[in-house]
């Protein structure tokens, strides 16, 4: 596509990316049809194509982001649908990253928006802080109908719905995390948002890993990937975020060594395996960084190296809910599906499942009313393949799905866990993998 | 781009009552249906015909057929031009706007409303995109058959506005074949019903008349088209050749024989180089052009079919075939052919034509399309439905550069004179649009011209309809 940049505007690095990317777009509109908000809306200016030619405009007029462009940027959810089916290769993934980035830098936003906005990036990243938040929550439950009444307020009413019901049993981490012999060693993310909401997902992590000979490593001083702030265009913040966790990793790759740094939440997945390209202009930072990135790997993807035997065929069925952070973001379809076969599950695909469910960080919150239209698409194509079970790779999908349906919804990983001699994960209580009490 | 084709100049009254249409068509689209803010204009200047670009005056977005009569109804007692809209798909800037005009876009209109197996038609709202049909119908054993490149994104309501074909409609016709009804409304807001569920209706075939007519005669918010039975198998093979030449002789070989496969594409070299890098599809890359030809129906009549093809194709050299192996590959295979045109943007911008030629003549046209192309300093890549001679030279350019994309533009307009003068036609498939609108002339008599606009008159007599499109503004009758 033709652009219209000065030289002097292409000075700037991340301006000369950008256009470099919108050069590649051929306006043929097949992202269109992938997109969620172009499938709910029909609106061209919610589409990805719609979205790039705003920033172009907005980019090439060297002008700050007004509201008509951040309501069409804010509506998306960086599902990146769009770039599994650009068949021109556009980066769409950095090119929003840069526009939320001149948003932040250049918008100002309604109180109420940047009240929300700033409650979430204080709270969500800190586990302390996000478990005190979720116990106020419950609390604070029966408000949200009220909430919902105010506009501005819809997000703080969808906010409190999203919160669980009963509070995550605070599991221990396991005491062993070294294996012997050992015949690996990873760090495992412990990451933020998901050990307030369902520690149970690297305790299998970590149980399925050390029963097969990997040592688990946890560094002192991680914290969260940095991707809740990066997606609201927060970028001194996310590259702190990220700075803490190269930091503490390096010691321990610099200490003994890892195979990889693990990760089962796809979101965080797909940021940290972008920590290259996000601190490449750090002088300090940019080679330990793409370090790391290289070191990246889905649970999924590690696992699948680990060879892990094929049980028998149990009649549980499985709906396997592809996260757009694994399938999109980390093009990672066919692997957990294979695992889970392999551990004898029977494993179904719902239809659309390109499309996302609404979690999408922190959107379900921000847009409550796409969110919602997407959830319900979602659990009734998830429904409709009668599983007994649905299976995903991401907490935020977890959360969102598991609001909107009565079937249990559990990580991959704990599945894994439970085939592989682990517990049966909580949520299942009252199944079995050999006698399937099916809805 | 240089923008050499004239759009026809703004109503100056239009332009100048812009605030009270706004207001008025507001009213009319409750629930944010009408785009006017100026940054939002941006996005619908243009569709996959990038080389043009015009501002609208505002984009109504209805969600019923109701919704899309009144605001016809209003633009015309208002004399404002309207542009009607699918996907923004078109590589012919059908879709393209004009700065007093209301694009109409059917992209809320996107529902299917009735799957009818046992009559084998299908009723949907005209922005439904194509591959939904059969994606709806598919788990019963169904398909909608004309499947144009871009069936993922664009509408059936384009698709009737273009009268569009795709790779499989050397068996199965293109969009005129398979459209049984419609529901259209008038400029004058008047809603008429077309054919319905049955082969052909009593009374003139005023259907044949739409399908094609690109938003001049109505718009389409409904249609009913006829779906049919899957084959009991369908298997893609590749047909390497040395040359293009050897290439285009085999397709009119086989044809010659009498044997019509569901589908006969094209790459050269070039092409197969680009679909390749997007699709890893195991295209052979050592060959100077390829065909894939798709055989369906039972294991016995594809054996057959392809045992006489393979017969052919040895005559004419061929180096390698390769038969799909598995339904990955062979949805391998063609989702690299049906990414061609957008997987290009990998190393180039590009302009699309889409002249169709007797068969016969098909290595003639290559032949000039790359000494014209070559002469003008310019790359081509040629990838298209070769069983049907319709053509798809992909003009390679730089679009920063206007030099070169004025001389990619000049390169296009000598291949469609070639192709007419090879007694084929300007357009197989994608339309007149903007793009080819001038060269009409080189296709047509000034008679047959004026048969043709008057018909457009008969429905719509202010030339209000996507006016800027199809006839040449000079010789129009008055209005």
């Amino acid at each position: 596509m033709q652009t219209s940049f000065t030289p002097e505007q292409l000075a700037d690095p991340q301006v000369a990316e950008s256009e470099k990317i919108l050069r590649r777009c051929v306006h043929c509109g097949f992202c269109t049809a992938t997109c969620p908000t172009y499938v709910t809306l029909g609106n061209e200016l919610d589409s990805p194509r719609g979205r790039i030619y705003l920033i172009k405009d907005m980019l090439e007029n060297d002008r700050p982001a007004d509201r008509e462009v951040v309501t069409h940027i804010d509506r998306c959810l960086s599902c990146l649908a769009c770039t599994t089916t650009c068949p021109s290769g556009v980066d769409y993934m950095h090119l929003i990253d840069h526009a939320r980035v001149h948003i932040e830098q250049t918008y100002k936003r309604p109180l109420a928006d940047r009240m929300i906005r700033g409650l979430l990036a204080a709270v969500l990243p800190y586990p302390a802080r996000f478990r005190a938040a979720l116990a106020l929550a419950r609390i604070a439950r029966p408000l949200a109908p009220l909430l919902r009444r105010v506009k501005p307020l819809v997000p703080l009413s969808a906010m409190l719905e999203l919160a669980p019901p009963r509070a995550a049993v605070r599991l221990p981490t396991p005491a062993l995390r070294e294996a012997r012999p050992a015949r690996g060693r990873v760090i495992l993310l412990e990451g933020c948002a998901q050990p307030a909401l369902d520690p149970g997902i690297n305790a299998a992590t970590i149980r399925l890993l050390t029963r097969r000979g990997i040592a688990v490593a946890a560094p002192k001083g991680e914290g969260c990937c940095g991707a809740l702030v990066h997606h609201m265009g927060r970028e001194p913040r996310a590259l702190d975020f990220a700075r803490r966790n190269i930091d503490a990793w390096m010691r321990e790759i610099d200490a003994g060594g890892v195979d990889g740094i693990l990760i089962t939440a796809s979101g965080c997945g797909t940021t940290v395996k972008d920590y290259g390209h996000m601190l490449r202009h750090d002088p300090l930072y940019a080679d330990m960084a793409a370090r790391v990135s290289a070191l990246a790997r889905d649970i999924t993807e590690y696992l699948s190296t680990l060879e892990l035997e094929t049980l028998p065929k149990r009649d549980l069925v499985v709906a396997y809910h592809s996260a757009c952070s694994l399938q999109h973001g980390q093009k990672i379809t066919a692997l957990p599906k294979a695992l889970l076969k392999a551990a004898g599950f029977t494993v179904r695909d719902p239809a659309e499942g390109h499309l996302c469910c609404g979690s999408a960080g922190t959107y379900n919150i921000l847009q409550p009313d796409i969110s919602a239209t997407l959830k319900q698409r979602k659990v009734r194509h998830l429904e409709a393949t009668k599983p007994d079970v649905i299976a995903a790779g991401n907490i935020g999908c977890l959360t969102q799905i598991g609001s909107g349906t009565v079937i249990p919804v559990v990580h991959t990983v704990e599945l894994l866990d439970w085939a592989y001699g682990g517990p049966k994960p909580a949520k299942l209580t009252g199944k079995t993998l050999d006698h399937p009490d099916l809805p | 781009m240089s923008q050499t084709i004239a759009f026809l100049p703004p109503r100056a009254g239009v332009l100048s009552q812009r605030a009270q249409i706004i207001t008025d068509l507001s009213a009319l689209l409750p629930d944010g249906g009408l785009v006017h803010e100026a940054r939002e204009l941006v996005p619908f200047e243009t569709d996959a015909y990038v080389a043009y670009r015009q501002l609208p005056l505002a984009v109504a977005l209805p969600r019923t057929t109701q919704e899309v009569s009144d605001v016809l109804r209003y633009c015309n007692r208002h004399g404002i031009p309207v542009v009607p809209r699918g996907a923004g798909t078109s590589l012919c800037g059908g879709a393209i706007p004009q700065p007093d005009a209301v694009v109409l876009g059917l992209s809320r209109m996107s529902a299917i409303l009735d799957i009818d197996l046992e009559n084998r038609v299908a009723r949907v709202q005209a922005g439904v995109t194509n591959l939904s049909i059969s994606e709806t119908v598919g788990p019963d054993g169904f398909f909608y058959a004309p499947d144009p490149s871009s069936q993922l994104a664009c509408t059936i309501g384009g698709n009737i506005g273009m009268n569009s074909g795709g790779a499989h409609c050397l068996k199965y016709g293109v969009t005129t074949n398979n459209l049984l009804g419609v529901t259209m409304v008038l400029m004058d807001g008047t809603v008429i019903t077309l054919g319905g569920k049955h082969l052909d209706a009593a009374g003139y075939d005023l259907l044949g008349l739409v399908c094609g007519s690109e938003g001049q005669l109505g718009i389409v918010t409904e249609a009913t088209v006829r779906i049919l039975a899957k084959a009991e198998g369908a298997r893609p093979v590749l047909f390497g050749f040395a040359t293009s030449q050897e290439a285009g002789a085999c397709v009119a070989d086989v044809i010659g024989a009498g044997i019509i496969p569901v589908a006969i594409e094209f790459m050269d070299r070039q092409a197969i180089e680009i679909c390749e890098a997007f699709a890893k599809a195991g295209y052979p890359l050592h060959v100077g052009a390829l065909l894939i030809i798709e055989v369906e129906g039972s294991e016995a009549e594809m054996e057959a079919m392809l045992a006489a093809i393979v017969t052919i194709a040895r005559r004419h050299g061929v180096m390698t075939v390769r038969e799909s192996q598995s339904a990955t590959e062979a949805a391998l295979i063609w989702k690299g052919r049906k990414s061609a045109f957008g997987a290009t943007g990998r190393i180039a911008d590009y302009i699309c034509m889409d002249g169709t030629v007797p068969l016969g003549k098909l290595s003639h046209v290559l032949q000039r399309t790359d000494e014209i192309c070559t002469a003008l300093g310019l790359r081509v890549a040629n990838v298209f439905h070769a069983g049907d001679g319709n053509m798809h030279p992909l003009i390679l350019f730089d679009a920063n550069n206007l030099e070169k994309a004025a001389k990619a533009e000049e390169a296009g307009n000598e291949i469609l004179k070639v192709c007419v003068e090879a007694g084929g036609c300007l357009t197989g498939e994608h339309g007149v649009g903007i793009e080819k609108r001038d060269l009409m002339r080189f296709q047509f008599s000034d008679v047959d011209l004026a048969q043709q606009m008057a018909v457009r008159y008969a429905f719509d007599p202010d030339w209000l309809l996507n006016p800027s499109k199809v006839f040449p503004l000079e010789g129009r009758p008055a209005a």
